[in-house]
């Protein structure tokens, strides 16, 4: 598989994704992120001094790396008519980000899931839903900075309240018949 | 007069959800206004998993992902995997790999329609197409002594050669799948009771079925023939001769014809490999010879954490055992693969290098850098993009699940139905807990 890799920063993420989607790249192929804190940093198990016997990799600037992997499926022959391409935006802790809800409409459950797992969010959707774990979960798994055997407090209804989904079973406000 | 909605919550643990995924559907009356999909509910933490086991360990996470076609989550791992380390498996292989990924893939298909049509009343089918994936897994339990948690592909190759009598099991099985699949499709293709359900609902378009990256089957149902056998061809599939089947409408019907016709595709896809697949080994050495002077400099530049297990006996003179004295001399490097299982069980040595690659910290290493590949699987696009920082284990793995690229799109799909379409079009999505929820 060729596909070409750009590296765009933080501020031109969605002008650039905008403009490939308009060249064609109708494909938003998948999204996700990398937390680059601890690269070339992981210290070895079992007794052993180091763990990069040749040479541990340059650390990055930024911790996190976004990685948006586009595709221009042609829908008569279903080849690509073009490389893909891998765009990747590097950014930090609070960087504000643009949502490509509106390029492509995979991008909300693919965004969900970064913030889920990484804790990056977006400037347009401030009251964005985790997509994989609850909502009390607390901190973002996929960071390398959370244990691995970190335990969650255990959640459950308070006392008194009744055991259930709060979306069972009510009924919503009314809407007039047209 | 006033228009009231309800919810109904469906799931996680519904006898129609296959998997466990709520959905809490917006209803008018009996039509579904708005649909959510919460998934989760079988999160495993594959992802950060991966990246804490040594890279022969995480092998067996994968066969996790999609649990009724696992030996195509092994190969698309390793093969990921292989593309960072630079490495080619040998053609034996690489048809093997083909053979494992096509047998499952008939099995994935086989589930799917089954159990769509059992939850649309047709019990029969279901018995007949879980006897034909019976004979399959029977297969897959003789290639790999597992019938589900296969573990089958390595990195460098597979675990072991094909078994005695592959070649002739799979010929007298292929009949009788053959046989069972005409006898299913004989009963549901021009049944009224099954059409009536399936024709025209769930309709998924050209554009969204773009729109939300959905690949597989399903996108092939609305017409776009996009294979990533076809459009990105690994391991042996450019030698292969295969149709890539598609739908026109989009519909449940549809979807169902695909993976019909793609069960039949990939039979004769493994006929065609037993038919080419040359001799030879199957999988790379798993110990690499070198200059036995070459760890002399690594350990002198102090890197001698490795050379404990690369000893070469020296025949020491008065004139020393210097590097001009002693020309050619080779000793094993271990490579990325795993020794074969003979080896292990067979004697000391060969337990002690299998202790060896799986411990952490001592496991051989994939150079830094990072790799995607795809391969198709059960569902669509099984996409493993890798990281490795040069250290024992993976930095990063990232799974492209195919499955969740079609739930995102299930209220579309849903959005106007009935409630008792959800179960048709939800069978036909082939959601599998496993890869969804990772």
């Amino acid at each position: 598989m060729i596909f070409e890799t750009r590296t765009v920063a933080c501020a031109q993420a969605f002008d650039t994704l905008s403009r490939l989607k308009a060249e064609g790249y109708n494909l938003l192929v998948d999204f996700t992120a990398l937390d680059y804190s601890a690269y070339g940093k992981r210290p070895a198990s079992m007794g052993w001094e180091q763990n990069f016997p040749s040479g541990a990799p340059a650390p990055r600037a930024e911790r996190f790396e976004l990685v948006y992997r586009l595709a221009s499926l042609d829908p008569g022959t279903g080849l690509e008519a073009k490389p893909r391409v891998e765009v990747r935006v590097p950014c930090g802790e609070g960087s504000s980000l643009l949502s490509v809800m509106s390029l492509w409409a995979n991008a909300d459950w693919l965004e969900r899931e970064v913030w889920d797992m990484f804790g990056i969010k977006f400037a347009d959707r401030p009251d964005i839903k985790r997509l994989l774990l609850y909502e009390e979960f607390v901190g973002h798994p996929l960071r390398k900075d959370y244990p691995v055997k970190k335990r969650q407090p255990l959640i459950g209804p308070k006392s008194g309240e009744l055991a259930g989904s709060p979306s069972f079973n009510i009924v919503r406000q009314e809407i007039p018949f047209e | 007069m006033t228009r009231k909605t309800y919810f109904l919550n469906m799931g996680p643990a519904h006898p129609a959800m296959h998997g466990v995924v709520r959905l809490i559907l917006e209803l008018e009356g009996e039509r579904i206004i708005n649909t959510e999909v919460e998934i989760g509910y079988l999160h495993r933490a594959f992802e950060k998993h991966a990246e804490t086991e040594t890279w022969n360990n995480a092998i067996p996470y994968t066969d996790r992902l999609n649990y009724v076609s696992p030996l195509i989550n092994n190969v698309g791992f390793c093969l990921a995997a292989e593309k960072i380390a630079g490495l080619t498996v040998p053609e034996r292989g690489q048809y093997i790999r083909v053979i494992a990924c096509e047998v499952s893939r008939v099995a994935d298909h086989l589930t799917c329609i089954g159990a769509n049509a059992m939850e649309l009343g047709a019990f029969t089918v279901f018995l007949y197409l879980m006897e034909a994936r019976e004979l399959l897994y029977r297969l897959i339990d003789d290639l790999c002594g597992a019938r589900v948690t296969t573990d089958y592909a390595r990195i460098g190759g597979v675990k072991a050669d094909l078994p005695a009598g592959f070649a002739e099991k799979f010929r007298a099985i292929a009949p009788q799948i053959r046989k069972l699949v005409a006898d299913s499709e004989a009963l549901l293709t021009k049944n009224r009771i099954f059409l009536d359900r399936v024709e025209g609902v769930g309709v998924l378009s050209r554009e969204d079925g773009l729109a939300y990256g959905i690949t597989g089957p399903f996108l092939r149902s609305t017409g776009i023939p996009y294979d990533v056998r076809r459009a990105h061809p690994y391991l042996v599939y450019d030698r292969l001769d295969f149709d890539i089947p598609v739908g026109s409408r989009g519909d449940n019907l549809d979807r169902y014809l695909v993976r019909l016709a793609e069960i039949e595709q990939s039979l004769r896809l493994v006929e065609q490999c037993l038919k080419a697949m040359p001799e030879g080994p199957h999988s790379l050495a798993a110990w690499d010879m070198k200059d036995a002077f070459n760890f002399q400099d690594m350990g002198k530049s102090g890197n001698t954490a490795l050379l404990s297990r690369c000893l070469a006996n020296t025949c020491r003179t008065l004139e020393g055992a210097g590097r001009d004295k002693a020309p050619g001399l080779l000793v094993q490097e271990p490579a990325l693969v795993m020794p074969p299982k003979e080896e292990t069980y067979g004697s000391i040595e060969g337990l002690m290098n299998q202790f060896e690659r799986v411990m952490w910290s001592w496991g051989a290493r994939i150079p830094a850098g990072e790799a995607y590949h795809a391969v198709e699987g059960g569902n669509g696009e099984l996409g493993s993009h890798i990281v490795s920082d040069g250290s024992d284990r993976a930095y990063r793995v990232r799974c492209r699940p195919p499955c969740l690229f079609i739930m995102a799109a299930l209220p579309k799909l849903l959005k106007g139905s009935y409630v008792a379409d959800v179960v048709a079009t939800f069978g036909s999505v082939n959601m599998i807990a496993g890869e969804l929820d990772r």
